[in-house]
């Protein structure tokens, strides 16, 4: 019991399934918060604020590093197995077996892009942010354009309307999203079939179920972005100068 | 018809191997994959050259002995048959068929198109003892077992361990083979008694004998001859880990 989760190929995988799905409940529940910023600006600074560099929220962060972590190195783990398990031998001709889905191949290929943009978020945003308020300051100054403004690090809608004024950020957050779709339309219904929770009558509804969360996940971020990039004047204009109520 | 096939040869399992090119002509359309292997080598040894080595035994499918990876599926381009129930008429006349071995760490080339698949039989005697009453034959209605579970179980007993699965599995995995086995016992009260250990002694062995990991693809179940479905794999690893967690 204490290391099959360590030296089994099916407690790896348990592993994974785990923490995939502790982080698809958090990417839902993320992506819910952003939801806020289509009806409120200052709603969604009243979430920053909550999500500061409270307690609560710093034990979150700690638990969520910890989640994608582990489902990052497993994954690893896994792969280098299973590159020895397949030899080095292999085959001049292949093809694609029927029914078999270009995502569920090519997991690791879309984690590595699901990192590489998480950085890149990171960077965005919990860098001026939380890690903002977890060194003790109470502000930061941006150069938004070409101006160094002093702002609070609760100020999320601020950023985020700054961040997405730029129609390239919003690319490569699209471009980022449709790597999670991927992602997500093989992982949700996968991590059913490793903890045993499936069989024919449910791999049809499984993989349905699949592909509404993922696009849900693709639409509810995607909205956030393309409405903030064309409203961004507005709400740059309209929060600049917000500081949080004592 | 006539066919241009490249075939994987290799002297032994030391040896590195290369394609080779041979030409086979004046095929009927009726004839066997296999059969058309022993043209092919028929023509082989009258020129003095020697012939190609490849696995087969019963030729109808059953034996799970028939393997070769051709033109990228495991037992051909057909769906749901073994090598040896593939017919030259579902080939194009003039086509280049490329065959190969099973590709698997675990599977190493002896010879040719042949390769060691006694991994399968480890992981199989790995799996133990099935607790049944010896002596005179019992009563064949003494166990009801409901038609459901009957099936499930046959469907899954009818795995003949011929190593597509691995083979096709980009991991290497030999999931659908072991769930296969414990799904097929685990789903009768003759076999149910031992299940968490058999669940546990084959993956075991499985993992030690360098068997990858599932990604749950579900490309073995495409190209399994027998059409087993990866629904076996879930109860297998639902098996496994109550198994663990009682532990």
């Amino acid at each position: 019991m204490s290391c099959f989760l360590t030296n089994s190929s099916l407690g790896k995988k348990l592993v994974m399934s785990v923490t995939g799905c502790f982080l698809v409940l958090f990417i839902l529940f993320h992506m819910s918060m952003n939801i806020t910023l289509l009806f409120s600006p200052e709603a969604y600074n009243m979430v920053c604020e909550f999500l500061g560099a409270n307690w609560y929220a710093l034990v979150g962060t700690v638990i969520l590093v910890a989640g994608i972590a582990i489902h990052f190195i497993y994954a690893l783990m896994l792969t280098v197995d299973n590159y020895r398990a397949r030899g080095k031998q292999r085959y001049a001709v292949t093809v694609k077996e029927k029914g078999v889905e270009w995502a569920s191949k090519n997991m690791l290929l879309l984690g590595w892009i699901i990192i590489g943009g998480l950085a890149l978020h990171l960077i965005h945003f919990w860098s001026k942010m939380q890690l903002v308020e977890i060194m003790g300051s109470h502000y930061f100054t941006p150069e938004i354009d070409g101006t160094a403004t002093v702002i609070n690090p609760a100020n999320g809608a601020l950023l985020v309307a700054y961040t997405f004024s730029k129609w390239y950020n919003v690319l490569i957050y699209i471009l980022w999203l449709a790597a999670l779709w991927f992602h997500l339309t093989h992982g949700v219904w996968s991590m059913f079939q490793s903890v045993g929770w499936a069989n024919d009558t449910w791999y049809p509804r499984l993989k349905c179920i699949a592909k509404i969360v993922a696009t849900l996940v693709l639409l509810g971020f995607a909205v956030v972005l393309i409405l903030m990039y064309l409203n961004s004047g507005d709400i740059i204009a309209q929060m600049s100068h917000w500081v949080p109520e004592a | 018809m006539n066919f241009t096939l490249k075939i994987w040869r290799q002297k032994d399992a030391k040896s590195h191997g290369a394609f080779e090119t041979y030409k086979v002509s004046d095929i009927s359309p009726d004839t066997s994959f296999l059969e058309m292997m022993d043209i092919l080598n028929n023509n082989l040894i009258h020129e003095g050259k020697e012939p190609v080595a490849f696995d087969h035994d019963c030729r109808e499918g059953i034996c799970g002995m028939c393997s070769l990876h051709i033109n990228g599926h495991a037992h051909g381009p057909e769906q749901a048959v073994t090598t040896c129930q593939i017919y030259m008429r579902k080939f194009r006349d003039g086509q280049t068929i490329v065959i190969e071995p099973w590709r698997s760490a675990a599977f190493p080339v002896i010879k040719d198109l042949v390769v060691d698949r006694g991994a399968y039989d480890k992981i199989l005697q790995a799996g133990g003892f099935v607790s049944v009453r010896t002596n005179s034959v019992p009563d064949g209605n003494a166990i009801p077992i409901p038609k459901k579970d009957a099936d499930e179980s046959m469907d899954a007993a009818a795995c003949v361990g011929c190593g597509a699965c691995a083979a096709t599995c980009k991991n290497g995995s030999a999931m659908l083979f072991v769930a296969a086995r414990v799904s097929s016992l685990a789903k009768l009260p003759q076999g149910r008694v031992e299940g968490a250990r058999r669940a546990k002694a084959m993956v075991a062995k499985m993992d030690e004998l360098g068997f990858g990991n599932c990604t749950n693809t579900g490309a073995c179940q495409a190209e399994c001859p027998k059409s087993i479905s990866i629904a076996h794999i879930a109860r297998l690893n639902r098996e496994f880990l109550s198994a663990k967690f009682e532990d």
